[in-house]
């Protein structure tokens, strides 16, 4: 359902991705793992159709489409969701009422009626459940004054709202204590039972890894995947470090 | 000398209709009128080099010639066109600033609130008018006040007795008939709200037709003890149109005054909202959104004058600036040497959409008392992109993304709209204006 080949991107002329093959098929997750400034975020990014990268080559297909010919809403409707590293708040406009709209605009990008109030109410109640997010805070303007928490399980709410076939985590777990990962991963977890939707888990650390088990793990080093495996993978990445794939990479000890 | 022949114009008009009085020329009324007619002639209009309209050139508006007294042909029909659904209020209807009695539609009994024209207040309530007819206009340094204050004719009285509350708003709509040809108008309005009473009082101006306007407009409120008032001006007129308009109040002990400022459209736009407060324990609140296009200039100043102890004053105004259109935002403070225990804040703070957008902003505190707590800021910045690019992400398209955040941003002041039928029409001229 997603195919990335040779994918190359740049910002401000430094090219952050050389060179992307990944294939993603309906119910699979997919780890992506590195160090700092490897390109994970950017890859995430460049899914989600943020304008300041520019892509220098290769393609993206998804569910037969080619994906970055479209723009970021259009990528919304055809069931691309990123969850953000940092939210944005949003003062003036609550959550509801963004919701609303954006549930509202993908029906409708989609040739089908918008949703009638109590429906949309009766979801919201029902999907708030599953992050554990209070109603109350759902009425006031989005994320604003949110803790870092509340602002990931918002994240995960808005995606559980949406119901993508393809939720894209970006570094979900940073900020997180372990009572919020176990929240936000559960959330994950359910909208996992669907199985044909997929999940690419950008993150830095194995942990979260232990509440959302992937089915593949890559690891992504300046701009490249230099090294897929399966979970143990992960696990053997928490424990040597990094430093050792890029000496694969590198060819050298660092200095 | 193009300022000189505009002068001598309105000299010659105003000796016209000093002929036409018969020998009542010297009612207090009138000499009021006499005296500002001298410190027009003597100040003549506002230029750039003047500090107080450095950044708003009136030269172009000035230039083009405009019709007074224009009487129009336009029926009851055309005038009540635009109506506003569900208000149960007194609706006062002024055309080309000439008050439409015939039109109008006053639900309040008479006990309770006066509508009268200049010459009936004359007859009726010498004493009060003469009280408060241009008592803190100021003349001697406000060319378009004193030339307003001389021509006064046509606007209205408005009289609320002590102790009344009104229920019903008073919405006065001033229509401008450009349909024809270039018009110019004078209103004058005086609105005294007595001791202990309670009113919201509205003015909104808009235009007919596509031809030039020029509104010279002033309105005072004397607001007495323990009054409360709720004011809204809103503002949408054709891209041709030039308004120049004062609202000067004054209040009394323990009053509260409200003023909400809303200017939807216009060519060139000049908003002095001059607010004296003169006795203790008053409120006042300002508001302001401005949200022009194209090449629309909107210049907002205010005089906040903290003369006593142990008042509070806020004041915040916001602006969407697009295309090349320029705004200016000059907010004073004067905190006088008795007017200790003051609390005064102003804040200002503006999204430009265009890059081509300019927006002056001057916070001015004066302040001679010690024991005050005033502050002040001016924000003005562009929107945020992460915003916009995380409302896409979740499928809300961008120019919906960029309406929205707009929509939230003018917000904080909509909501302060108190009168529903205002808030609904507002937001949709403001929803209309923005989604161009």
């Amino acid at each position: 359902m997603l195919k990335i080949s040779d994918l190359k991107a740049s910002v401000d002329g430094k090219q952050i991705l050389n060179g992307i093959n990944l294939e993603v098929k309906p119910g699979e997750v997919h780890a992506i793992m590195g160090p700092n400034g490897s390109g994970k975020s950017t890859l995430a990014s460049v899914l989600a159709g943020r304008e300041e990268y520019e892509i220098e080559g290769g393609s993206v297909v998804y569910q037969n489409q080619d994906l970055l010919e479209l723009s970021p809403e259009d990528r919304a409707a055809a069931g691309i969701f990123l969850a953000f590293q940092y939210p944005v708040e949003i003062p003036g406009v609550t959550t509801i009422n963004f919701l609303k709209t954006a549930v509202n605009q993908i029906r409708k990008k989609n040739g089908q009626e918008p949703m009638d109030a109590a429906s949309f109410l009766r979801m919201m109640r029902e999907k708030s459940k599953l992050v554990k997010i209070d109603p109350e805070l759902l009425k006031r303007s989005l994320n604003e004054g949110f803790s870092g928490g509340e602002k990931k399980r918002n994240e995960i709410f808005q995606m559980a709202m949406l119901e993508p076939t393809l939720g894209i985590l970006d570094e979900t777990d940073s900020g997180l204590d372990i009572d919020a990962l176990r929240i936000v991963s559960d959330g994950v977890n359910e909208l996992r039972k669907d199985k044909t939707r997929s999940f690419i888990v950008v993150t830095h650390y194995q942990r979260l890894l232990d509440y959302i088990v992937p089915d593949f793990v890559h690891v992504l080093y300046k701009g490249r995947i230099v090294k897929s495996g399966t979970k143990e993978l992960a696990k053997e990445l928490e424990e040597k470090g990094y430093d050792w794939i890029k000496e694969e990479v590198d060819g050298q000890v660092p200095a | 000398m193009e300022n000189q022949v505009l002068i001598d114009k309105f000299s010659a008009e105003f000796a016209a209709i000093q002929q036409s009085l018969n020998g009542k020329s010297e009612s207090p009324f009138n000499n009021v009128r006499k005296a500002a007619m001298a410190q027009f002639e003597r100040l003549g209009f506002p230029t750039p080099r003047h500090e107080e309209w450095k950044y708003s050139n009136l030269k172009k508006s000035l230039a083009s010639d405009y019709n007074y007294h224009v009487e129009s042909k336009l029926n009851e029909n055309d005038v009540k066109s635009v109506p506003l659904p569900n208000l149960h209020g007194n609706v006062l209807y002024f055309v080309n600033g000439i008050y439409k009695a015939e039109y109008s539609e006053i639900v309040t009994p008479t006990d309770k609130l006066k509508i009268m024209t200049f010459k009936e207040a004359q007859a009726e309530i010498p004493e009060i008018l003469e009280a408060h007819f241009s008592k803190h206009v100021d003349s001697e340094n406000e060319a378009f006040s004193a030339l307003n204050t001389a021509l006064a004719n046509d606007g209205v009285v408005v009289y609320i007795a002590d102790n009344q509350t009104l229920e019903e708003p008073i919405i006065m709509r001033m229509l401008g008939d450009v349909t024809t040809e270039n018009v110019g108008a004078i209103v004058r309005n005086l609105i005294i709200v007595g001791q202990n009473a309670e009113v919201k009082v509205a003015e909104a101006y808009r235009t007919m037709g596509e031809k030039a306007s020029f509104t010279n407009a002033v309105t005072e409120i004397h607001v007495g003890k323990d009054a409360r008032v709720d004011y809204y001006k809103v503002q949408n007129e054709n891209d041709f149109s030039t308004h120049v308009g004062t609202t000067q109040v004054y209040q009394e002990d323990r009053s509260y005054f409200y003023a909400a400022t809303f200017t939807i459209n216009g060519g060139f736009v000049r908003n002095n909202l001059n607010i004296i407060l003169d006795g203790e324990h008053i409120e006042t609140f300002m508001y302001g959104l401005y949200i022009p296009n194209e090449n629309q200039h909107v210049d907002n100043h205010s005089v906040v004058d903290h003369r006593k102890p142990n008042s509070v004053s806020n004041e915040l105004y916001k602006g969407i600036l697009m295309d090349k259109s320029t705004g200016v935002f000059n907010g004073k403070i004067f905190v006088r040497e008795d007017a200790q225990k003051t609390n005064a804040y102003q804040n200002c703070r503006n999204v430009i959409v265009s890059k081509d957008a300019t927006m002056n902003t001057k916070p001015q505190l004066e302040i001679w008392a010690d024991d005050v707590k005033c502050s002040h800021g001016t924000t003005t910045g562009q929107l945020n992109d992460e915003a916009i690019f995380y409302m896409q992400s979740r499928g809300i398209p961008k120019d919906e993304a960029i309406r929205l955040q707009l929509l939230a941003f003018a917000e904080d002041v909509v909501s302060k709209i108190k009168i529903d039928t205002i808030h609904e029409y507002l937001e949709g001229l403001i929803i209309e204006k923005l989604g161009e």
